[in-house]
């Protein structure tokens, strides 16, 4: 059971406090409620390049991490395209600090233009390091392409095309920012050797000045529900054939939404689950294979992915995943298999959960999605998950109509 | 309304008092060595097994790793899924990875099943067979997984770097190929297996919630097997390192990116210098702000990341400075590297940069000792390289104590160009 306190500051800043007195240490989370679904299709990859310009510089403090550094603590920070994450960690004596550098970028940042311009250059090479210049690096680029004709989910984080982040105008960015980034918009979670009481009265000392800003009022386009399975085949200089199948799913908030995530743990969560037993260990078709999903907050994909064995075809290969697919919809899956994925999930809530800095994060992203408390009944929420539902799920989930296939293949034979 | 240029009052952290919770030790029946810390508000537990069975002690190339992988893969009671099966309905995780010197079997779990998990550990290390299928496909995809990753080119640099700085016969140096993975036979993974794990030396480490009986829970299970009666023989390898210093690479014709590894010989964790030039380290690459991050990523833009670090290794080791860059940048990130240190060399840091690190250094240290797992993983290292158990206090007493004068003779000492290797992979 973790134990927290939540309150709400006049501009709408919300607030959560964990205390924890085991550690000397505190973190503070600032989570903004923005991703790369909330970006103009013409202008992918701002919500990423602006977790970059955070640390640029902010309006009365020319470097973040400085003085965050001289304090003992360290920070790091993610997008995703649901959100947008920024979390330090500093001996709790010194927990001012992070409170005056993160209000004081929540004000306003610097807006320098070199800050931009090297910015955009570091994105670039991000770009090219972590999907361009890889093989299989643009896979869940034409995927999601695919996948999604009028989500913005369509493209992901990085960008969808590098010429968006080269062109990005400083009045693109300060745009952006006054939009998203401010109090109204952004969740404040503080946790360790810090009280309540402590807590209210920075909050309010660093916080309670900056203008509440506009509430974002998300309006995304959804996306239609799929008629007929897409296909796609790509030739690229890899050195194996790879399968790539994703199916529309639930979203984060949806009852459903734990029976889909046991599903993919049944198919693929460990070495002992259905897709590595049977078409690694036993068919020898694949040479890795996995099953997964992003938990994103609308409804999202899940996807098989796998490398083929040299010399199988893809064909077969996707057959042989077909009948795996199609025996999770016939069959009921017994007591035992449905144990073992909920104990995993158990272990695995318990393993988050000895991080502070976790914890933190967690009662940030439930406090997003509308309550803090789910933090405390997720488990029970898996628990409760019958057989009899994965099944379901299966059947709506793996529907050929539902389905999307890159067929990622080798010129190099 | 607060006055927003003016930074808050802080304490340094070079202030706190660091302590490092002590182990309990405990000798099983056998002699077997068990370090244990009972700590933490979750009912978890760690255990790791860690045996002398690292490639340094291997008659060929991969029958370390190879051995350490299959351990999993079948005894003469289970096969492969039921031992999978079994680990993992009880939620816990059974990982295995093989190092230089050591190799270990490592189980993380709620603490509630651990007396489940701890009788098919000692199956494994006491039955493993090394199934021929079990070896067939795992050579099989090893083998296409690093054609995979012999596309990129940061794998092939970090190879390669290795190569030169120790030797392709060095176990530090040495890397895999497809014609090593075809050569491994069962019966070289058997008697690798019977020697160094049957009959190996083995010493444990176990923290988190710990059940009340732990000692005898422990002797029950792996006291009474052969492990630590034959001393393990003491293998030297000498370090070849190449005589030629520059390398440029073209793995892919096609890259945008070139993959850039600097590194020179470090004499190693038991130097008297070595902590001070970690501190060293921190300040020329080894954080965000650090001078190459702040030039090369912050001013220039030339990567979205560079580092600097000094590879974990028992015996001698390797400082190393690695980044990818764009090829058109390559050598001019290169030129600022060496730019950097002879900033180092030739002027004195700030008191306050230097302040700074230190501060930082110990700040990260406090955060790390988050919860058993992390206090046990730093005596791990410390029994392991058998530095001493006062060792974590002189460490953060070096990290204290050492002056801006020192960091620039350290500087001067080792921060010089001739010593370094320089590659690019493209």
């Amino acid at each position: 059971m973790i134990q927290f306190e939540q309150f709400v500051l006049q501009n709408g800043l919300r607030v959560v406090v964990h205390e924890d007195h085991s550690t000397p240490m505190a973190v503070v989370n600032v989570m903004y409620d923005v991703g790369a679904r909330d970006e103009d299709p013409a202008k992918t990859g701002f919500a990423h390049l602006f977790e970059h310009l955070m640390f640029g510089g902010s309006v009365h403090i020319p470097s973040y991490d400085e003085p965050l550094q001289r304090a003992g603590g360290e920070n790091n920070a993610y997008t995703t395209n649901d959100l947008t994450n920024y979390y330090c960690q500093l001996p709790a004596e010194n927990i001012e600090t992070a409170f005056w550098l993160e209000s004081d970028r929540m004000l306003s940042l610097a807006f320098g233009e070199k800050s931009l311009e090297t910015q955009r250059k570091v994105v670039s090479e991000e770009f090219k390091e972590h999907y361009l210049n890889k093989p299989y690096g643009d896979a869940w680029h034409k995927l999601r392409k695919l996948a999604y004709t009028q989500h913005p989910y369509s493209w992901m984080t990085i960008g969808a095309e590098l010429s968006h982040i080269e062109n990005a105008t400083l009045e693109d960015v300060k745009h952006f920012f006054f939009k998203h980034y401010c109090p109204i918009n952004a969740i404040l979670t503080v946790a360790g050797h810090v009280t309540t009481d402590q807590v209210k009265e920075l909050a309010e000392k660093w916080f309670g000045d900056i203008p509440s800003g506009k509430k974002y009022i998300r309006n995304l386009p959804q996306e239609p529900r799929q008629t007929a399975p897409r296909r796609m085949e790509v030739h690229a200089g890899v050195p194996v054939d790879a399968l790539y199948t994703c199916w529309h799913i639930c979203s984060r908030t949806d009852s459903r939404y734990h029976a889909t995530d046991l599903l993919t743990e049944v198919l693929s969560g460990g070495a002992s689950s259905r897709l590595f037993q049977s078409l690694v260990k036993e068919k020898q078709l694949f040479s890795n294979i996995s099953c997964y999903h992003f938990g994103s907050i609308d409804p999202g994909l899940v996807t098989i992915e796998g490398k083929l064995v040299k010399g199988v075809k893809i064909e077969d290969a996707e057959a042989a995943v077909e009948t795996e697919i199609q025996k999770i919809k016939d069959t009921v899956i017994e007591e035992k298999e449905l144990q073992k994925v909920k104990n995993k999930t158990e272990s695995l809530i318990t393993f988050e959960d000895m991080s502070l800095m976790n914890r933190a994060g967690s009662l940030s992203f439930y406090t997003l999605l509308g309550n803090a408390n789910l933090i405390n009944d997720e488990l029970a929420r898996y628990q409760q998950v019958s057989a009899a539902e994965i099944q379901q799920e299966a059947h709506t989930i793996f529907n050929p109509d539902n389905s999307t296939t890159l067929y990622y293949l080798s010129n190099q034979q | 309304m607060p006055n927003r240029q003016l930074p808050p009052e802080t304490k340094d952290a070079i202030a706190y008092t660091l302590e490092l919770k002590p182990f309990r030790k405990f000798i099983l029946d056998n002699g077997v060595a068990v370090y244990a810390i009972d700590a933490g508000a979750e009912e978890v537990v760690q255990l790791e097994l860690v045996f002398k069975a690292g490639n340094w002690y291997e008659p060929a190339n991969l029958v370390a790793s190879a051995t350490n992988y299959l351990l999993k893969n079948g005894t003469s009671q289970k096969n492969a899924f039921h031992i999978n099966e079994h680990f993992e309905y009880y939620g816990s995780y059974l990982n295995r990875a093989c190092y230089n010197e050591t190799a270990a079997l490592s189980l993380h779990s709620l603490t509630k099943h651990l007396r489940q998990l701890l009788p098919v550990i000692q199956e494994l290390i006491s039955d493993s067979v090394m199934p021929e299928a079990e070896l067939d496909i795992y050579r099989q995809n090893m083998k296409q997984k690093l054609v995979v990753n012999l596309r990129k080119c940061d794998f092939v640099a970090n190879r390669l770097i290795d190569e030169y700085v120790f030797g392709i016969d060095h176990p530090y140096g040495k890397y895999s190929s497809t014609i090593a993975y075809d050569a491994l036979q069962p019966e070289q993974l058997r008697r690798f297996f019977d020697r160094y794990y049957v009959n190996g030396h083995c010493c444990i480490f176990v923290a988190g919630r710990l059940p009340a009986d732990i000692e005898p829970l422990l002797n029950k299970t792996f006291g009474s097997l052969p492990l630590n009666q034959i001393p393990i023989p003491d293998v030297t390898h000498p370090v070849e390192a190449a005589t030629e210093k520059k390398y440029r690479i073209i793995n892919d014709p096609k890259g945008i990116q070139g993959a850039i590894r600097m590194a020179r010989p470090f004499p190693g964790i038991h130097h008297p210098d070595f902590t001070r030039v970690q501190v060293l380290n921190m300040l020329f690459g080894g954080y965000f702000g650090s001078r190459l991050m702040s030039n090369i990523r912050e001013d220039k833009g030339y990567t979205y990341g560079i580092q600097s670090y000094i590879q974990n290794h028992l015996h001698e080791t390797a400082w190393m400075i690695s980044t990818e860059a764009g090829t058109a940048v390559c050598e001019a990130t290169i030129e600022e590297v060496y730019k950097e240190m002879q900033i180092l060399r030739e002027k004195q840091v700030e008191e306050g940069e230097l302040l700074l690190v230190k501060n930082y250094i110990i700040g990260t240290i406090l955060g790390d000792l988050d919860g058993p797992f992390h206090i046990l993983g730093r005596w791990k290292n410390i029994i392991l390289n058998q530095l001493g158990e006062d060792y974590f206090y002189k460490s953060i007493t070096d990290i204290k104590s050492i002056t801006v004068k020192e960091v620039r003779e350290l500087a001067n000492q080792y921060l010089q160009p001739e010593a370094f290797y320089e590659l690019v992979v493209v």
